[in-house]
């Protein structure tokens, strides 16, 4: 460096791009236009929506009015002079839905349909949009209505762009009253998940219980199955015909308590995994001088073992409460009238074709899931090695009493898991509950209910695995690049941050988001509404973070020489990729595959916006079964989807073996 | 190389001739139908007209409402058949149906016709609202059967009834518009107040309160006729009441989506829809049908459900919708904290 003030002036140097760096740039770019196609463009659309608002212009509208002869003797008046003069419209009356209608006889307020008075009405602009009854009228031309008729005219709100959403949202209690909602049924619900998956995981790590391996089999099941499963295992113990409903004490299952033991079960897995690995690494030094200072083990509980999990249990806390506050399927099924964001988006979009209001909501629900996803970041970041060279791994050693307590609370968590899993499939096989016990297949004739019948099924199969095989190439293939492209730092920076950003978005959000972008007939890719293509785009696009760190991760793990080496041979990088990369990272490819294969199996989020007839999954017949009432089908369903997301990882554990000791026998050397 | 391309267009030529003789006109069709009346109905068609394929796009009324709007620009559909007629009403107020005079519209009750001429919709058939009572579980609570919707005020049912969320379900929607059509406005919304005050909590959909007091989940769902005599006929312990003040009622009404390319089929499509074979066809799950005189009763039906119709203004319902749901969703949504 020194060196550089003494050479002369001149250009910077820069290497020759050869071929391969050109291509791997274009390739880099191709993935990061796909992203950006797929997620940053349909949010913009969706962002822009919530601001596309809808308003009456009264100064659009103009009426005459005759005298009890039929005779139109005074001058024609504008429905905003009317308002002026009145005051019955206020600004918040003013403001509309894009169905919005407001009567025009509210401008008359003598006005009465069996008057012999005569009416006119027009535009005042070709956007004037009026109904006479539900006939659509627009233009400058007077309309003359007899006064029965004129009774059935309504205005029609004009579109601009405006806060007018956000700020009926904020003054309509109904709507922002959700807000809290979701706060405090996704805070409590973290608090209760990270304590109880922190125990768990404690005991796995920190205790020599039996059957460990089992009740980490366990302690994962819940992740195999869509949020809404534990909503209907829970209406059939608690619900008014409940097995347990005395439990409860009089209390309803549909509200919070519901969403707060559903959501305990379905992020279970999440935190506990987290947390196991946490605190699965610790340095046994530590304990040992906390030992030989004779500290109590409940202090050396919270001066050491909590501070060595810290982060585990911060990113555990962030991942929980997203999941939490943006799960739809759950407070669909079991929510009661405790309403929460995510359901107000289906509510609004679904129930009230309100696109604008849908969105609006989206925008408020990504604030905190950004918010979450961005601490979860930054705790990621700092975390660092705990482990120095030096440490000495902890290993628990036998203690009757501690090995009993947590053998009775992992079998507590780990019956509460199984049990909820297997209501669901009694009820499935109960002919009519609660009725009628006696066994039968007959919530499995799926084709005779609403959801799609067996075809969903093997479309959500055919989803799976073609997300699998696509999203696996993508997302290794982009890690690929971004991981060991030479320069082009800005680029890379650029690929980097755009894949961390599904993470944030909730899958509501993303789901509403396609529909602006992907439904407009101006799109070129309009084509693929409608059809499987776009639920496998949304499903890799929904799922890309997690697999994109994954696949960096391994890739890292492989040493950057081996490029500059099949630089130095001359080979191509691809072939390089295909020979070498992809043979060693081939663990990591196959966790990325089941990874996507098992959420395009229970995901509902994104999904329920955007399949059509000939697309639906079985995920989405859950929801809607359950939504016709069709419960005990419902958990058939979802149960199918138990045993084949289960299937699949056992296929997954058997191939990895496999491949593990025919391709990676190097590792073992 | 000349000559074969020659060939080729003139095969592909020929091919597409070909077809040409023997296509079939494939319409897609827009349906809130029962899943489970879909093959039968496309079934019973193909009977008469083999040369046109019917796609069913089949959802809730809502559900598939929303698609036809967020569609306006590009639509999809050909023909709207089985739809709730208030939801064709809002189709025709956005422009996007073409007035067709299917052959025998003279036939239908005029109830059943578009005001204008030519008609942008005619119905098939109605569904009207209801009660469903398990009479089980009413008597595990001590309760006695309702016979109107006032009686549902009485405390005894506090925490016992379950009704229709309106800004979901088109059911609830014909609950709440019947109720401020018969009682007055105000009178209408004090009545709400009311019965707001015993609803256990409201459902998304129209047809689970009836499944849910069929499974005795709760002993009085708000729901339709036609669901309670299909859960009745399964063997649930269910009654279909019918309340003595009349009841909400909407039609399966259809339509052609202005610019089909397939005008032709989709007439054909809507003669079919308002013709004798049609009907009769409606009439196996339906008891009131587009034309009165063919129809038989049907079995688990409540008795009386005809009479208890009431003067249904949809244009009304059509033109206050956005207003209504406002209103309920301040005066009931959120607001209410589950007991």
């Amino acid at each position: 460096m020194t060196d550089a003030a003494t050479l002369p002036p001149g250009r910077d140097v820069k290497p020759r791009l050869s071929r391969d760096d050109v291509m791997m740039r274009s390739w880099m770019i191709v993935i990061a236009l796909y992203l950006v196609v797929t997620l940053v463009f349909p949010l913009y659309a969706m962002l822009s929506k919530s601001f596309s608002t809808y308003h009456f212009d009264l100064g659009q509208f103009e009426f005459q009015v005759s005298d009890d002869d039929g005779v139109f003797a005074t001058d024609p008046v504008l429905a905003s002079t009317l308002n002026d003069q009145l005051g019955v419209f206020g600004e918040a009356d003013l403001r509309a839905g894009s169905d919005g209608r407001l009567p025009a006889t509210k401008l008359f307020p003598d006005f009465s349909f069996r008057s012999s008075k005569m009416y006119r009405v027009r535009g005042t602009s070709d956007e004037a949009v009026y109904l006479v009854g539900s006939t659509r009228h627009s233009g400058t031309a007077w309309q003359e209505l007899d006064s029965n008729t004129f009774r059935r005219v309504q205005m029609r709100p004009v579109s601009g762009t405006g806060f007018g959403n956000f700020v009926t949202y904020f003054s309509t209690p109904a709507l922002s009253n959700s807000i809290k909602n979701s706060l405090v049924i996704s805070t409590i619900a973290t608090v209760l998940t990270v304590t109880l998956a922190f125990g768990f995981a404690y005991a796995l790590n920190r205790s020599c219980l039996r059957f460990k391996g089992a009740f980490r089999i366990i302690a994962m099941a819940p992740i195999l199955v869509p949020s809404l499963l534990p909503g209907i295992a829970l209406v059939y113990l608690f619900g008014n015909q409940g097995m347990l409903k005395e439990l409860l004490m009089g209390q309803s299952i549909y509200g919070p308590i519901g969403i707060l033991i559903g959501s305990v079960f379905f992020t279970f897995p999440h935190a506990f995994l987290i947390l196991s690995t946490a605190l699965a690494i610790s340095d046994a030094r530590l304990y040992e001088a906390a030992d030989s200072l004779k500290t109590s083990p409940w202090k050396t509980f919270w001066t050491v073992t909590i501070p060595g999990a810290r982060y585990g249990i911060i990113s555990a806390t962030f991942v929980v409460f997203n999941l939490v506050i943006t799960d739809f399927g759950l407070p669909k099924v079991i929510g009661g009238q405790f309403n929460v964001l995510a359901v107000d988006i289906y509510k609004q979009v679904i129930g009230q074709q309100n696109f604008e209001m849908g969105a609006v909501v989206s925008v408020v629900l990504l604030i905190p899931a950004v918010f979450a996803f961005a601490i979860d970041r930054i705790v990621q970041r700092r975390q660092v090695a705990q482990l120095s060279a030096r440490s000495v791994p902890y290993e628990p050693k036998p203690q009757k009493g501690r090995d009993r307590v947590a053998m009775i609370y992992c079998s507590v968590i780990g019956v509460f898991i199984i049990g909820l899993l297997a209501i669901c499939q009694y009820a499935a096989l109960i002919k009519f509950w609660p009725y009628d016990l006696s066994l039968s297949l007959n919530n499995y004739q799926f084709d005779l209910m609403d959801g799609g019948g067996w075809g969903s099924y093997f479309n959500s199969i055919k989803l799976g695995l073609l997300t699998a095989i696509v999203g696996t190439g993508v997302v290794f293939f982009g890690a690929y690049l971004v991981e060991k492209a030479n320069g082009f730092e800005m680029g890379r920076g650029f690929f980097q941050m755009v894949a961390m950003l599904p993470m944030a978005v909730p899958g509501m959000v993303l789901g509403l988001a396609y529909i602006f972008f992907f439904n407009n007939p101006a799109n070129p890719l309009n084509a693929i509404y409608g059809t499987m293509a776009i639920l496998v785009v949304c499903t890799v696009t929904h799922f890309y973070t997690v697999s994109h760190l994954t696949a960096v991760t391994a890739l890292k793990q492989m040493d950057r020489e081996f490029e500059s080496v099949s630089a130095s041979l001359k080979q191509p990088t691809m072939k390089l990729f295909r020979r070498v990369t992809v043979p060693v990272c081939l663990p990591a490819l196959l966790d990325i595959s089941i990874y996507l294969f098992v959420n395009a199996m229970t995901t509902v989020s994104a999904v329920v916006f955007l399949y059509s007839p000939k697309t639906a999954l079985a995920s989405i017949a859950v929801l809607n079964m359950d939504d016709a009432g069709d419960i005990a089908p419902a958990a058939a369903m979802g149960m199918m989807i138990f045993y084949t997301n289960a299937a699949a990882r056992i296929i997954h554990l058997l191939v990895s073996r496999g491949l593990l000791t025919r391709t990676q026998a190097w590792r073992f050397r | 190389m000349k000559t074969t391309s020659k060939t080729l267009t003139i095969a592909a030529a020929a091919a597409i001739a070909a077809t040409g003789v023997f296509a079939e006109t494939e319409l897609t069709v827009y349906t809130a139908f029962e899943a489970e009346d879909l093959k039968r109905y496309a079934d019973t068609f193909n009977e008469a007209h083999p040369d046109i394929k019917i796609n069913w796009v089949r959802d809730s009324t809502g559900i598939v409402t929303a698609k036809l709007l967020a569609e306006k620009d590009n639509p999809q559909a050909d023909v709207v058949w089985g739809l709730a007629a208030t939801s064709l009403l809002l189709l025709k107020s956005e422009d996007m149906l073409e007035p067709y005079a299917p052959k025998g519209v003279e036939a239908l009750d005029p109830k059943f016709v578009d005001s204008d001429n030519p008609p942008y919709w005619v119905g098939q058939d109605a569904w009207a609202g209801a009660i469903c009572y398990n009479t089980v579980e009413a008597e595990k609570n001590g309760l006695t059967p309702p016979t109107s919707w006032k009686d549902l005020h009485d405390p005894m049912y506090k925490g016992h009834i379950i009704m229709p969320n309106p800004n979901s379900s088109g059911t609830g929607f014909l609950d709440v518009s019947s109720w401020l059509q018969m009682f007055g406005e105000e009178a209408g919304w004090d009545y709400m107040d009311g019965l707001h005050e015993n609803i256990a909590r409201y459902t998304h959909s129209g047809s689970k309160p009836c499944k849910l007091a069929a499974s005795g989940e709760i002993p009085i769902g708000i729901s339709f006729a036609f669901r309670g005599a299909k859960s009745k006929a399964a063997g649930a312990p269910l009654e279909v009441i019918v309340p003595s003040e009349g009841v909400g009622w909407d039609m399966e009404a259809g339509g052609i989506i202005a610019g089909t390319a397939n005008l032709e089929a989709a007439q054909t499509l809507l003669d079919f829809a308002v013709s004798t074979k049609a009907m009769e066809m409606y009439n196996v799950g339906y008891a009131i049908i587009g034309i009165p005189s063919l129809a038989k009763p049907v079995e688990h039906f409540p008795d009386g459900l005809k009479d208890a119709l009431i003067e249904n203004d949809f244009e009304w319902a059509a033109n206050n919708r956005a207003a209504i749901l406002a209103e309920w969703q301040s005066r009931y949504d959120g607001k209410s904290d589950p007991k």
